[in-house]
């Protein structure tokens, strides 16, 4: 897919995700937003995945590490095809199979629960590990925000990876710099965020711009020519990008927008698709 | 008296998952450099490939576990019973049994059997832990026959499975013609009509000989075996207590939430007996020789034979 047409599908998505998070009065549109361009590019251009097919073997998995940005995975799910759109509007409601952080048992396209932070990038190891034990052809890929990496765990699923150098893992973190209580750097940071995954043994690319479709793709072109190691992708994204008033504000971590500002929210947005049709 | 065979069924462990191995290529076995302790080191030997030693990170473990599994095969993580339930617990709850997946958790060293290591090992909360983790299955072979039958139980079962071995060589009791093992289905032991005695693990030897000496003092008791803690057997348990009217667990684990905490929820609401629990009573244990620790926690035959004359 073209740039261009990743840009005009990442703005749907970020659309879905204002959607879905108003209409479940709660959630996380913050970390969904800052991740949406990342979410597309996996799921539009990156993965080996077919959403009439949802658990097909060979099929690239995805770990949503930072399960709270529910929102930002399912509205890619749903714009690529794995369930309608629609359902969007169902997120976190009594009785909905969206929950409030992915649920492989129920939704398409999910390949593993995840919420409790920490423990998805084990899964994904796991994974990959077990690709590697049976010379599957898979990639796994899983995304982590830059406050989650402040649990342990995180550590041990990295020195095991870069141990049994498994090359057909990507790691991504989501460095917006915001977590719940405020920056990462006030509450307990964890920079430099590069040095750490290459100290273990990961090969790592850092993007500037993680919310620039062209830095993406270049970033996960590289990481498929990497063999006999793990691949670290650090972005610097902004949390709440594409909503003027949610960019860069810790207080939109964890919150939904009111009726008056899902409405300015998706007029944000609208401008942004029209200006991309421009092009 | 012929020497009666004695092997620990963390032993047993390490045995079944060869045998399991030998039959079933997506059988994977995980282990938190306890290899030689949980006795995995047999199946590393037999299938090195197959065999993954993720270190000293027992959380990580359990996640790369549920990995596995959610491709297809079938992981069984092996560590002592404190770290699988104990620290590992919120990564066996969230993400092994919420998503239903198909992890099994060999925890050996379970109890205060673990003897010489001291309080800070022998856990004896685990069947509380894992109990209360919707769909899972929990158990504890008292020998080394269960244990076998009980690991490829396990391996047939589709979903989570905690299962929990010992260190301490126990002596082999199953060795008897028609002996069936089956997840969730109690045995009886021995009949008897004034009281019944539910035990599981290490404590259903000595348990069965506590009966016999009660025997010889004219009280009859009935003797389950019940290896599986959840599903509990409830149609044997309230049949049991209907026919017997009294009823005594016996388990090497707190009297809270474990085999008593079951028998007792279950009895509470659908055949209510008077019950007594025999356990560690809400204490940590401390070092020493396994034998005398169970002595001392009045988990030896002796000591149960005298708290079920108390209660009958």
């Amino acid at each position: 897919m073209e740039i261009l047409e990743l840009q005009k599908v990442a703005n749907e998505v970020r659309k879905g995700i204002v959607t879905a998070v108003h209409a479940a009065k709660a959630g996380h549109p913050g970390g969904s937003l800052s991740a949406a361009d990342v979410f597309t590019y996996l799921y539009f251009e990156e993965m080996n995945i077919d959403p009439k097919e949802p658990k097909k073997a060979d099929r690239d998995r995805f770990v949503l590490s930072k399960g709270h940005t529910a929102p930002g995975y399912y509205s890619a799910l749903a714009e690529r095809g794995f369930f309608p759109k629609e359902d969007l509007k169902t997120l976190r409601h009594l009785g909905s199979y969206l929950q409030g952080h992915p649920d492989m048992k129920h939704i398409p396209g999910v390949d593993m629960s995840s919420g409790s932070l920490g423990q998805g990038i084990s899964a994904a190891v796991g994974m990959a590990l077990s690709a590697k034990l049976s010379n599957d052809p898979y990639r796994v890929y899983t995304l982590l925000g830059d406050g989650e990496i402040q649990e342990g765990q995180v550590w041990e699923a990295a020195m095991f990876a870069g141990h049994r150098k498994l090359d057909n893992l990507v790691v991504i973190v989501d460095n917006n710099g915001l977590q719940i209580d405020g920056s990462i750097e006030d509450v307990c940071s964890p920079y430099p965020i590069d040095k750490k995954f290459e100290a273990f043994n990961f090969h790592v690319i850092n993007v500037a711009d993680g919310n620039d479709m062209a830095q993406l793709k270049a970033a996960f072109d590289e990481a498929k020519t990497v063999k006999g190691m793990p691949t670290a992708i650090i972005m610097k994204t902004v949390k709440g990008k594409g909503v003027s008033f949610m960019e860069n504000q810790a207080g939109w971590h964890g919150k939904a927008p009111d009726d008056e500002q899902y409405a300015q929210a998706m007029s944000d947005l609208e401008k942004v698709g029209e200006a991309l049709c421009q092009k | 008296m012929p020497e009666v065979k004695k092997i620990a069924t963390r032993a047993s462990y390490g045995n079944a998952l060869v045998e399991l191995g030998k039959k079933h290529d997506d059988l994977v076995v995980l282990d938190a450099d306890l290899a030689a302790a949980t006795q995995t080191g047999v199946f590393k030997k037999e299938f090195p490939e197959r065999h993954i030693d993720c270190g000293i990170a027992e959380c990580n473990m359990v996640g790369i576990g549920a990995g596995i599994a959610a491709t297809g095969k079938v992981p069984f993580v092996s560590t002592f019973a404190m770290f699988a339930a104990g620290r590992a617990f919120e990564q066996v709850r969230n993400s092994v049994a919420y998503p239903k997946l198909n992890v099994k958790i060999g925890a050996t060293h379970g109890g205060i059997s673990v003897g010489e290591d001291g309080a800070t090992h022998q856990c004896c909360e685990d069947f509380a832990l894992m109990r209360a983790v919707p769909g899972m299955v929990v158990a504890s072979p008292s020998d080394d026959i269960e244990a076998k039958a009980m690991v490829e139980a396990a391996y047939e079962h589709e979903g989570p499975v905690y299962m929990r071995f010992g260190r301490l060589a126990v002596p082999v009791i199953n060795d008897k013609p028609g002996y069936k093992f089956e997840l969730g289905k109690g045995i009886v032991l021995r009949e008897g009509k004034d009281l019944t005695i539910i035990a599981n693990g290490l404590c259903v030897a000595p348990s069965l000989e506590a009966a016999e000496k009660l025997a010889a003092e004219g009280i009859e008791a009935k003797v389950i075996n019940m290896h599986t803690i959840k599903p509990l057997d409830e149609e044997l348990v309230v049949a049991s207590a209907k026919e017997t009217g009294k009823v005594v667990t016996v388990e090497e684990h707190s009297v809270i939430g474990g085999l008593g905490g079951a028998v007792c929820e279950c009895l509470s609401e659908k055949a209510p007996v008077p019950v007594k629990r025999i356990g560690i009573n809400d204490v940590f244990g401390e070092s020493g020789p396994a034998v005398a620790l169970l002595q001392k926690y009045g988990l030896d035959t002796e000591g149960i034979y005298k708290q079920i004359k108390e209660f009958v």
